[in-house]
């Protein structure tokens, strides 16, 4: 798979990966703030965080492939998560992901060129109550449907804009 | 803060704390766990505070942000003491009127009130309402009530006595026995005896031992573990700390999904305070004993409730289960030995302690002690947190407590166990829920999701979503789960999609058998149990797909098609403006679907007003 640089900041990654004293076992917590801090895990951080924790390349690779947190291409600025959980998926959620993708032009897991927005199904958000349920960054939208998709969109765009 | 060192401190403590409060004043308790605050109580909760300073009341009136009350269809949430007067669907624009009525003078608004589905009448109080009526809420019991961000109201509810008195007065020897006594399982899903296990740990060769928290919520459908962390994070502590004392453990770990960042934050705050006031660090209630805790966040593997997967994923690498001859209670994360257990089951440990085995015995069923805590959503209609006695029917959590199907539709199964449970039909709805009783109708109790499915679902189509999940979360290490669940699920989408052939079934049966005997770890071995039962039950479904092409259900798009009834269509055009693929005509009133553009989406049927449009 192809890998997209960046520009290398081994200064921000040296100071993620020192506050866990450069513990082996803090791989994926050191990852995980490095997905946090870019949105991605780009390559060149991968490889800085295998040579200073002395963790073979491959066994990283193996960690940041394994786990649905990570991801290796840059993502949109804002993060659409459509659960598809039991309680969501019995209520007609693969519908709503549909519509999204028929919404923005990209399937379930990619992101809009212009990195607006990235697209991700869930395998349950815990908010089975108010199920289908979506979320926008940390924002939940309830009891969704095919048809709201669209405002959903104008409505995140347009915080955006305020912002 | 000076440190608790002794049970007498903390009794001291706990009472300043009961004296300082007016039991009498009026208090507003705000839920503030996901579900609510995903309907804007975070809104409501600072609409309080402003309404409050706002009329000069800071003095006379106390507010506290709790955790999930359960009811989360009605959310949000907000009880007002002392009377405990029960307002749903609260708006931030309620709250003045709020204020100036109950608040000050103790009237009640009508309209927020909850009212009774069945009969009408409004309900005042919370322990009212038929949804929390019926239930028994012990671990979930201070959910609703305490601020799970203030140690203080976790010490003023008798919180960490239950570890005074445990580390003050009694041997490790006699918790284990008393753990063991109780009856009390692992809630997570296995139901392994959970003093049996303290004591293999404990007696497992080694000094350093550890324990671990698992609140890697991961089925699909559950959420019981997340509104625990979210809102009693110190009653998990308790139990963890007291299990590591009775084992020798001074390490303990939390494994928590990242997708939970509210347990992720008031887990955090809880560990702090605990560390504060002693009851984490050195010294313990000055026994010599010292133990910590660690957070760890979840990566996003299903697989990673697996113990073993879960323990290499605490020591960074890639969550895969080894093979179960070597028990995580002898050798476990680091090779040491470890005790891990769900965060439920470490929440009930306080609880047995402090009122004894017996107590604890009197609940549950012969072989299942204690309660069990569901998670109760799909096609029902109160969905929210259930805590029932083991033992209770299906049907009780499902009618009494849920109020019935949704849309006064017909019940056809209820899943519970996540992926690794199954379905049980209607005919079983008497059933005991139980570890046994759910084991032997093919399912199992895995981490508390109850889904209750209708009519409209497709059972056909039910196995081919677990599947689907299972395919994706399992880690690849074993050929049987790797390959035999992709094979299973090629053949079930086959049969969705119309092209099962009348040999399928029983090859279905074969590689279900297979992966079940063959695979290594729990996820494969449970996997093919949705296919198991639904074949089991509703095999009449799988015949009507591969047979007649048909999905009874109208769920599987290429075995259905949607039709405009001429006689309930009025022209009025939403369908048409709203269909995706422009495949509504209108012929002056009369609208048409054409087939080939149809994609089956299902927009249009939501879209009509006048119920004219039918799957068949």
């Amino acid at each position: 798979m192809e890998m997209p640089e960046g520009i290398p900041e081994y200064s921000k990654v040296d100071k993620i990966i020192e506050s866990y004293s450069c513990e082996k076992s803090a791989l994926i917590a050191i990852l995980q703030e490095i997905e946090n801090l870019y949105g991605y895990l780009p390559a060149w951080a991968l490889r800085h965080v295998s040579e200073k924790l002395g963790v073979s390349m491959i066994q990283v690779y193996g960690v940041a492939s394994f786990y649905d947190a990570f991801h290796l291409t840059p993502r949109g600025k804002h993060l659409i998560r459509v659960c598809l959980g039991t309680a969501c998926y019995l209520r007609g959620s693969a519908r709503v992901l549909e519509a999204f993708e028929a919404e923005l032009g990209i399937k379930d897991g990619e992101t809009t060129p212009d990195l607006e927005f990235s697209l991700q199904s869930v395998r349950c958000l815990g908010a089975c109550a108010l199920a289908p349920v979506m979320v926008v960054g940390e924002r939940y939208f309830d009891k969704m449907t095919p048809t709201k998709v669209h405002s959903v969109l104008k409505r995140v765009q347009s915080r955006n804009e305020k912002d | 803060m000076k440190k608790i060192r002794t049970p007498q401190e903390l009794e001291a403590l706990r009472n300043s704390l009961l004296q300082r409060r007016d039991t009498n004043k009026p208090c507003v308790r705000v839920c503030l766990g996901t579900g609510c605050r995903a309907r804007g109580s975070l809104d409501v909760a600072k609409a309080f505070a402003n309404e409050v300073k706002r009329q000069g009341l800071e003095i006379q009136v106390e507010r506290k942000q709790t955790g999930c009350h359960g009811f989360c269809e009605r959310g949000p949430v907000v009880v007002i003491g002392p009377k405990e007067i029960f307002y749903q669907r609260v708006k931030q624009r309620d709250v003045p009127e709020i204020v100036s009525k109950t608040l000050l003078n103790g009237e009640v608004v009508d309209r927020l009130l909850y009212a009774n589905p069945a009969t009408g009448q409004k309900v005042l109080y919370e322990y009212e309402v038929p949804f929390y009526k019926k239930q028994t809420r012990l671990v979930l019991a201070n959910n609703g009530t305490i601020d799970p961000t203030n140690i203080l109201d976790y010490i003023a509810i008798r919180g960490y006595q239950a570890l005074a008195k445990a580390i003050k007065t009694m041997s490790c020897e006699e918790i284990i026995d008393t753990v063991e006594k109780s009856g009390l399982r692992g809630l997570g899903g296995g139901g392994f005896p959970t003093g049996r296990k303290w004591r293999l740990c404990r007696e497992a060769p080694g000094d350093i031992k550890f324990v671990i928290g698992n609140g890697d919520e991961g089925d699909p459908g559950a959420f019981s573990d997340r509104s625990l962390m979210e809102g009693n994070p110190h009653s998990i502590l308790e139990g963890m700390i007291i299990g590591a004392y009775a084992i020798g453990a001074n390490q303990g770990y939390l494994y928590v999904r990242a997708e939970y960042p509210l347990a992720l934050k008031h887990l955090q705050i809880a560990i702090d305070q605990a560390r504060e006031y002693g009851f984490l660090g050195k010294n313990i209630f000055n026994s010599g004993f010292d133990f910590d805790i660690r957070i760890n966040r979840g990566g996003g593997a299903f697989v990673c409730g697996e113990s073993s997967a879960l323990v290499a994923s605490i020591e960074g690498k890639m969550g895969e289960p080894r093979a179960k001859y070597i028990h995580t209670v002898e050798r476990g994360l680091w090779n040491k030995p470890t005790n891990l257990n769900n965060v439920k089951t470490w929440a009930n440990v306080p609880f047995i302690i402090n009122n004894g085995a017996d107590w604890y015995g009197k609940i549950g069923t012969e072989k299942s002690k204690g309660t069990g805590i569901f998670s109760l959503v799909g096609k029902v209609n109160n969905t929210g947190l259930v805590e029932i006695p083991m033992g209770t029917p299906l049907r009780q959590v499902i009618y009494d407590i849920g109020g019935g199907i949704l849309g006064g539709k017909k019940f056809k199964a209820v899943q519970t166990g996540g992926p690794s449970g199954g379905c049980i039909p209607e005919k079983l709805l008497d059933l005991p829920v139980d570890f046994e009783k759910l084991t032997e109708a093919g399912s199992m109790m895995g981490s508390g999701g109850m889904i209750v499915m209708d009519e409209d679902t497709c059972m056909v189509d039910v196995a081919r979503y677990f599947l689907d999940f299972l395919q994706d979360e399992s880690c690849g290490k074993c050929v049987p789960c790797r390959e035999g669940i992709k094979r299973m699920l090629e053949v079930v989408t086959d049969i969705t999609a119309g092209r099962g052939k009348e040999d399928d079934l029983e090859l279905l049966q074969e590689l279900a058998n297979m992966v079940k005997e063959f695979s290594l770890c729990g996820l494969g071995k449970t996997a093919p149990n949705t296919v198991l039962s639904t074949l089991r039950y509703f095999k009449d479904e799988y015949e009507a797909h591969v047979r007649d092409k048909k999905c009874p259900a109208g769920i599987c798009r290429d075995l259905i098609e949607y039709f405009i009834l001429e006689d309930k269509c009025t022209g009025c055009g939403a369908c048409l403006r709203l269909c995706p693929q422009h495949a509504i005509d209108a012929y002056g009133l009369i609208h048409t679907i054409d087939p080939a553009k149809c994609i089956r989406c299902g927009i249009c049927r939501d879209a009509c007003p006048f119920e004219a449009i039918i799957v068949r």
